[in-house]
């Protein structure tokens, strides 16, 4: 495949892959615990990019996917003592059913409708999973711990969680790197420009759309399943925090959406600045509105976010900073 | 069944779904005129109930203190307005909600820095009427007298004086409106300020009847869109009439299934009123 | 000056109705293969509802459209496209934030032959030559000039390989030499043996290019022949200038 012979996927791939060593290098615990984070963020935005980067359809309320993969693997983990990659495996798999049963209604939704619809799915599950009593209701599920004894113990579950995270992310960013430059993504972003015109030249958007939005339904679950692998307890409210989907949103402008190296900029820059504002004294309380500010100025001024600005002021990287 | 029960309960929820309608108005106003979905909302109704605190603090009597909040919603409005809409009023849906969600973020952010999120409430004893067996709070009561006044005052303003026109007429089409001489800044700006201060009355309302904190906006922002979409966006009487309806909702249906289902019953409805009916029940304007 | 016989598009009877107005009234006409085919008549007359029932966008509210033999009446756009149909829009729609390479690629990927990426791309390049826009191949559409800007919505079209292709009035907005420029570029495509269904208001430009040429007026036909007769018929100089008698005075000048 022509795509694969670009040697701009192998440099990001191999930046990411070589940064998420780091702490298997160093041994450092704390590390591995940051880059696991920003990994799952980068998950986030990358999959939140592959559904409104390259058709334009704001899925405010993604996160959905996050709770619901996670429900179902731990579930499955716990009451049924599956493997935990298998148990994520089916979560993403279940995830994504659900997201194309409901994405074929949905996705007829345009701009401001579609994305309330993705508030008001993300609120319906949440609401709905607090009430469900056989997933634990409103206190959620939790590990045994003798659950990590198949895995040798707390500790080493968490380092094999770590590892399955990175392949998760190396697998979100190569797909979103394939469903750019394939045929596919070239409908989707005519899509994105002019629906109406994208039909008359033979594109059908609703086939399109609902396939998009099942893919990025299924990265987003599997992270949810490792996550709360990890963590041992599930509840409703953590599992469906609306506020996560909209700052992996911040994110991807602030990379530059419609890119491949934009949600992951994006994700590191996030991350750092909120994280650095937090453990400072004088600023913490300050963060959401720093970040506020800082959500405001790209979106008046470079819309394009980071990578996008980039790409526009140095037209001869456009071909290969993707 | 309790009959009683029930009467008291649909009264409750009529009272109450007076002043949703009241807050989702202004979520509702500000789409019609400008076509652009204010994820501010919610601050702005917490803006109302700590203005509200602050002035009960400081002796003031909240319902005066009503006033004041016109004011403060004005110019609050005004300036959110200026500073993170008119720019990229013209721009795709995308950027008009990030650009209103990063206000959310600044509000909310600012609003935990001066208050804390610890939970408030204010000390309000009024009297309570007795009607046979049913008793009304009288602050439930007040609340709704205010809403209704709030709301003549606004169709009154909209309908029957020129400003009001201006803005009915940018509404229904801009460029036509600037093209007879209406200056369509100063009406976006206004119409984005109404927007807010019945967003605020509302939570000073809000404030009288429950306790609250930084925090409850988020939840009373997404019901804001509920109330919306059922009443049509953009439609204002079917946003006082959305309101209704959910307050009645909420409270009658505690009677028949338990409290904590009662929000996935809306968001289901909600849903389902995108997907079938997105003009709402009483159609888009 | 049709190089073939058989009849390629027919519309029967077709009626469009939006609420209570009537855009389209009894509109009968059928395409021969080959032939540059005009549709005139006044602003408002229903020509790009006319298009928009043959494309697809919309269903007729009664009556039927025939290609090539299929009844394609309630066809979506993109089936209509597979078929090998193709059709530019009155107010262009480039696709602004891909380059013109990307924008005629995208023609070439999902018209009637559905070609892989590779293909399409190679395609694409020989349209755009076609049309003259190479200089600009990596250029971001939303740059273009107006006249960049239609040839690259022909090219676009073009690189679907159709069978018959729809022109909704190519000429506006251009100066006589890009009226010039572009009248070649039809005339190469239809000497490439693609049929051409065209709106156009330039009335020289669809007289000298058209084999025939059909007249609405108020969503109903008027005329339909030669550019000659159709330009002689009393009700087509009535519909453009009014009263005919006035119209003869004019160019008598003894009004």
């Amino acid at each position: 495949m022509k795509t694969l012979s670009s040697p701009f996927i192998w440099i990001i791939l191999v930046v990411v892959g070589g940064a998420s060593l780091l702490p298997v290098l160093t041994n450092s615990v704390s590390l591995r615990e940051d880059m696991f984070l920003m990994l799952m963020l980068v998950i986030l935005a990358s999959s939140i990019n592959i559904i409104m980067g390259y058709t334009g359809y704001v899925s405010f309320g993604h996160i959905v996917f996050f709770g619901l993969g996670g429900y179902l693997a731990f579930f499955l983990m716990k009451e049924f003592q599956v493997h935990f990659v298998l148990a994520a495996l089916v979560g993403g798999v279940g995830a994504s059913l659900i997201a194309f049963l409901m994405g074929i209604p949905v996705l007829r939704l345009r701009g401001a409708y579609f994305a309330l619809a993705t508030i008001g799915i993300n609120e319906a599950f949440r609401a709905f999973f607090t009430n469900f009593d056989l997933f634990g209701g409103s206190v959620g599920m939790f590990f045994n711990f003798a659950v990590y004894d198949a895995y040798g113990g707390a500790k080493s579950a968490g380092q094999f969680a770590y590892y399955a995270m990175v392949v998760l992310a190396l697998a979100t960013i190569a797909t979103s790197f394939i469903i750019k430059k394939s045929k596919f993504g070239l409908g989707l972003m005519a899509i994105r420009e002019d629906q109406d015109a994208s039909m008359v030249l033979g594109i059908n958007p609703v086939r399109l759309k609902v396939l998009t939005y099942t893919i990025s339904a299924f990265f987003p679950a599997v992270a949810g399943a490792l996550f709360f692998f990890k963590n041992g307890l599930i509840e409703p409210a953590p599992a469906f925090e609306l506020h996560r989907s909209i700052e992996a949103l911040v994110m991807v402008m602030l990379g530059g959406f419609g890119t491949v190296t934009g949600p992951i900029v994006g994700a590191v820059v996030y991350e750092r600045l909120r994280g650095f504002l937090i453990t400072n004294p004088t600023l913490s309380s300050a963060h959401l509105v720093i970040a506020g500010v800082m959500l405001l100025l790209i979106v008046l001024f470079v819309t394009a976010g980071v990578i996008g600005w980039v790409r526009q002021r140095v037209p001869a990287l456009r071909r290969y900073l993707e | 069944m309790n009959i009683e029960a029930l009467i008291a309960s649909s009264i409750d929820g009529l009272m109450l779904g007076f002043v949703f309608g009241l807050m989702a108005m202004g979520l509702t106003l500000i789409f019609g005129v400008m076509k652009v979905i204010n994820l501010g909302h919610g601050p702005f109704i917490v803006m109302g109930m700590f203005a509200i605190l602050v002035m009960s603090q400081l002796g003031i009597n909240p319902y005066l203190g009503l006033a004041i909040i016109v004011l403060l919603g004005l110019l609050t409005g005004i300036v959110v307005y200026f500073v993170a809409v008119h720019r990229v009023i013209n721009a795709p849906e995308l950027t008009t909600l990030l650009a209103t969600f990063s206000v959310n973020m600044i509000l909310i952010g600012a609003l935990t820095i001066i208050f804390s999120t610890s939970p408030r409430g204010l000390d309000l004893e009024l009297p309570s009427f007795r009607a046979g067996t049913i008793t009304v709070l009288g602050t439930r009561l007040v609340a709704v007298l205010v809403a209704i006044a709030v709301t003549i005052a606004l169709y009154t303003f909209l309908y029957r004086t020129r400003t009001g026109k201006s803005i009915r007429a940018v509404a229904n089409n801009r460029g036509a409106a600037e093209l007879m001489g209406i200056n369509s800044t100063w009406i976006l700006a206004l119409s984005f300020g109404i927007g807010t201060l019945l967003a605020m009355i509302s939570g000073g309302l809000l404030a009288t009847l429950f306790s609250f904190t930084v925090l409850s906006g988020g939840g009373l922002e997404v019901k804001s869109f509920v109330i919306v979409v059922l009443g049509g966006l953009g439609n204002p009487t079917g946003a006082l009439f959305g309101g209704i309806i959910i307050g009645l909702l909420e409270s009658i249906t505690t009677i028949f299934i338990p409290v904590s289902w009662v929000p996935v019953f809306e968001f289901v409805v909600f849903v389902l009123i995108l997907l079938f009916r997105p003009t709402g029940l009483f159609g888009a304007r | 000056m049709s190089t073939g016989n058989s009849v390629i598009l027919t519309t029967e009877n077709v009626s469009k109705r939006f609420g209570g107005l009537l855009a389209l009234d009894q509109v009968t006409l059928s395409v021969k293969e080959g032939e540059i085919f005009g549709i005139i008549g006044p602003n408002g007359a229903g020509k790009t509802t006319l298009f928009n029932v043959i494309n697809g966008v919309y269903p007729p509210t009664e009556g039927r459209v025939k290609f090539r033999g299929e009844d394609v009446t309630h066809l979506q756009p993109f089936d209509m496209s597979k078929r090998g149909l193709a059709r530019t829009f009155q107010v262009v729609r480039p696709l602004m934030e891909l380059t013109v390479r990307e924008n005629v690629t995208v023609g070439a990927c999902f018209g009637r032959e559905h070609l892989p990426l590779e293909k399409a791309e190679k395609v694409a390049d020989e349209v755009i030559d076609f049309v003259g826009l190479t200089a600009r191949t990596e250029m971001l559409a939303s740059k273009l000039n107006i006249a960049q800007k239609k040839r690259l919505e022909m090219a676009r079209a073009l690189a679907a390989r159709p069978i018959l292709l729809l022109l909704d009035e190519v000429l506006a907005g251009l100066n006589p030499q890009e009226v010039a420029d572009m009248l070649t570029v039809v005339r190469k495509i239809r000497d490439q043996g693609i049929t051409i269904l065209m709106i156009e208001h330039l009335m020289h430009a669809v007289m000298n290019l058209s084999d025939r040429v059909f007249v609405l007026d108020y969503g109903a036909q008027i005329a339909e022949g030669t550019p000659q007769e159709v330009s002689n018929h009393p009700k087509v100089i009535e519909a453009y200038l009014g009263d005919p008698k006035v119209a003869q005075r004019f160019l008598e000048g003894t009004a």
